[in-house]
């Protein structure tokens, strides 16, 4: 088989033979769509859009009780069985990713401006390696500094007595939770970012920017007018392939986040940041040991096929945004 | 990109005195005062701003390492490298991470090996064949699709498909006749699609790269396609692939949740049945991303010192295969930047 590669091939054969790779990996997406959805499809039955809701289900209690009561069903459950309200969960994700990818936006717009306009050779030298650096630090790196430093510091520094007596009653504040997450997410998605944005601000005509220059203009003025308006299709691009991964951090979150099951609340001031969650993925990859029950394999099945089909609509989001601006004129 | 347009460079902050002008620090102060002046208040805290989130970036990373750095040394030792770890509380007595070791580089062979092939063929066939136009496009974009699953989505669909019968020989079935669906192999296989799209864009990218000309010269020699692309593109192409491999290398080596999910969590690597190298991949394991995970106060093992230095060894891992994705970029005459 390998021998008659290395013999001449037609062309036909070539093209059915480079092909099935080809195909296979079309194939393979679309069987992971279906069996995803095939797999989740009890829970919709069950629940209709319901569990997508807040409040308490029909059985009671909170959604971690509410999976925890799922492995007992075992292997035929009954249809109560079934009964979830995902809102904390899926209110965790979109606050984490939501919240993150905000703050990336401004951080990776100045930080590629900084590389790209401002930085001394030297220091942009320096800068650029970094940044790389910082995109291929594993997951499970950032989640490890970020539960044996990060946790404990907001814990004893950040957080108050008073703080803590004030919410007891509802919820543990013990570090990990919202500011911790965020501030990891941030620093794991960034990276990307600026990259992106980065090789968009350098493919700027010259001209362009010179034009606003000669026009008397500052060198800042012109950047932000012209360079940064001109490269809005790449920040949008770039902002969606960071949510993308925002949404589907499991590990690193999972480790800081608190792991509970509950939704921060904005009314409560300044201990809104501390307060515990737990976004989707971190739910499906802390679960996935219990999944004999065919219940909670359902529910968590639903959970990816969420994930996937936001995945999905921000792609398709990102590519008529895209097209709107270009058609206005931006690069 | 230096702008000669401006007689100096806005810089506020602790960078200011940055780089060596011509006419000494001094004087480039002076005039840099002296174009600030005309500053509106708000650009001025723009251009602040980017400096320190410029030099923030490369503070948080040095410590980040230098962190990594203190902790790994401190409590890495060869013992640790060599040993078998052991299921103990004790940390003294837990073991070394050797199977962890090992676990990762099984894991990035048996991923790379089978993204290979699949993803540099479809990106020959994408841009050297390419018909029917649409089925090309699809091809295209659902490799990004690919690209931005999250990978606890396609962990959990591994466990779908790998559960099925049909999959048994791939890991092991327990006595119900219930498949496991956990083992080097199909976590492998879901690994692959991790590293395809970096693979396929670098290769893709390479191949357009190419100017026509060299492909209708060989064509006007009366060569195939089929030997065009074995003896004229792949050749040129192989740095972008190499970059694209590397790149998809570090990414499997980095990946936890796949593992947590699909290679059964054993902390030893355990051989299915009899067969010497079958029985390893189709037997359960660990890996130092979910060794680090486990280990962390977030799993069950609380070894926070182990968890460190297994941390230590992965970054390494991670940053070499990173060093070597700069390398072959540099090698590679078409310059192929990857993202």
């Amino acid at each position: 088989m390998l021998a008659r590669l290395r013999g001449p091939l037609t062309d036909r054969r070539a093209g059915l033979l480079l092909g099935a790779p080809a195909v296979a990996v079309v194939l393979i997406v679309l069987a992971m769509l279906v069996f995803v959805a095939i797999q989740a499809w009890p829970t919709f039955q069950h629940n209709g859009l319901g569990w997508l809701g807040d409040g308490p289900a029909p059985t009671g209690g909170t959604v971690d009780q509410q999976l925890g009561s799922m492995v007992e069903g075992g292997e035929a459950p009954p249809p109560s069985a079934y009964a979830i309200k995902a809102w904390p969960l899926i209110f965790g994700t979109a606050l984490t990713t939501v919240l993150s990818i905000a703050i990336g936006i401004v951080v990776s717009v100045l930080a590629a401006i900084f590389i790209v306009d401002l930085a001394p050779r030297r220091v942009r030298n320096v800068v650029v390696p970094v940044v790389r650096l910082l995109a291929a630090v594993p997951s499970v790196i950032y989640g490890l500094i970020g539960i044996l430093v990060l946790v404990p510091f907001v814990n004893d520094n950040l957080i108050s007595e008073g703080q803590r007596q004030s919410v007891q009653n509802v919820i543990p504040l013990t570090g990990p939770g919202l500011l911790v997450s965020v501030v990891l997410l941030t620093l794991m998605v960034t990276p990307i970012m600026i990259a992106l944005i980065t090789d968009a601000l350098e493919s700027v005509p010259r001209g362009w920017r010179e034009g606003a220059l000669a026009l008397g203009v500052t060198q800042w003025r012109a950047t932000m007018s012209v360079a940064v308006k001109a490269i809005r299709p790449a920040i949008v691009a770039a902002a969606v392939l960071a949510s993308a991964r925002a949404l589907g951090e499991a590990i690193m979150l999972s480790m800081v986040s608190g792991s509970n099951g509950y939704a921060p609340r904005i009314q409560d001031g300044l201990i809104f940041l501390f307060e515990p969650l737990r976004p989707l993925a971190a739910t499906i990859a802390e679960n996935t040991e219990s999944i004999n029950s065919a219940a909670l394999k359902s529910t968590l099945y639903a959970f990816a096929f969420l994930l996937l089909v936001s995945c999905f609509v921000l792609s398709l989001g990102s590519y008529f945004i895209k097209r709107s601006l270009r058609a206005q004129g931006a690069r | 990109m230096s702008t000669p347009t401006l007689p100096a460079r806005p810089a506020g902050g602790a960078g200011a005195g940055a780089g060596s002008g011509a006419n000494g620090p001094r004087e480039r102060l002076r005039r840099l005062r002296a174009e600030l002046r005309h500053w509106r208040v708000t650009d001025l805290i723009g251009v602040a701003a980017a400096w320190v989130v410029g030099i923030g970036l490369c503070v948080v990373a040095a410590s980040i390492l230098g962190y990594m750095l203190v902790q790994g040394l401190r409590y890495l030792s060869l013992d640790l490298l060599v040993t078998q770890p052991e299921p103990s509380l004790n940390q003294t007595r837990s073991g070394g991470i050797l199977d962890p070791i090992l676990g990762t580089v099984i894991m990035v062979i048996v991923g790379t090996l089978i993204a290979l092939p699949l993803a540099v063929g479809a990106a020959l066939w994408v841009v050297e064949f390419g018909r029917p136009r649409w089925l090309a496009r699809t091809v295209e974009s659902m490799i990004e699709v690919i690209a931005g699953s999250p990978s606890i989505v396609i962990a959990i669909f591994g466990l779908a498909i790998f559960q099925l019968p049909l999959m048994s020989w791939m890991s092991f079935t327990a006595d119900g006749g219930a498949v496991f669906g956990r083992s080097f192999l199909t976590a492998g296989a879901m690994m692959s699609l991790i590293a395809i799209p970096s693979i396929f864009t670098a290769t893709r990218e390479a191949l357009l790269s190419i100017p026509q000309h060299l492909r209708e010269a060989s064509y006007a020699l009366g060569k195939t396609r089929w030997s065009t692309i074995r003896a004229v593109l792949l050749p040129s192409v192989r740095p972008g692939i190499a970059t694209g491999t590397a790149l998809g290398m570090g990414r499997i080596a980095g990946d936890t949740a796949i593992i947590v999910v699909l290679l059964g969590a054993t902390l030893r690597i355990e051989p299915e049945g009899g067969v010497p190298l079958w029985g390893t991949l189709t037997g359960t394991g660990s890996t130092l991303t979910s060794y680090v995970y486990n280990n962390s106060p977030a799993g069950e093992g609380g070894a926070p010192e182990k968890a460190y230095a297994a941390a230590f060894v992965l970054l390494l891992i991670v940053l070499a295969l990173n060093a070597l994705v700069s390398i072959a970029g540099r090698r590679d005459p078409a310059r192929t930047l990857q993202k």
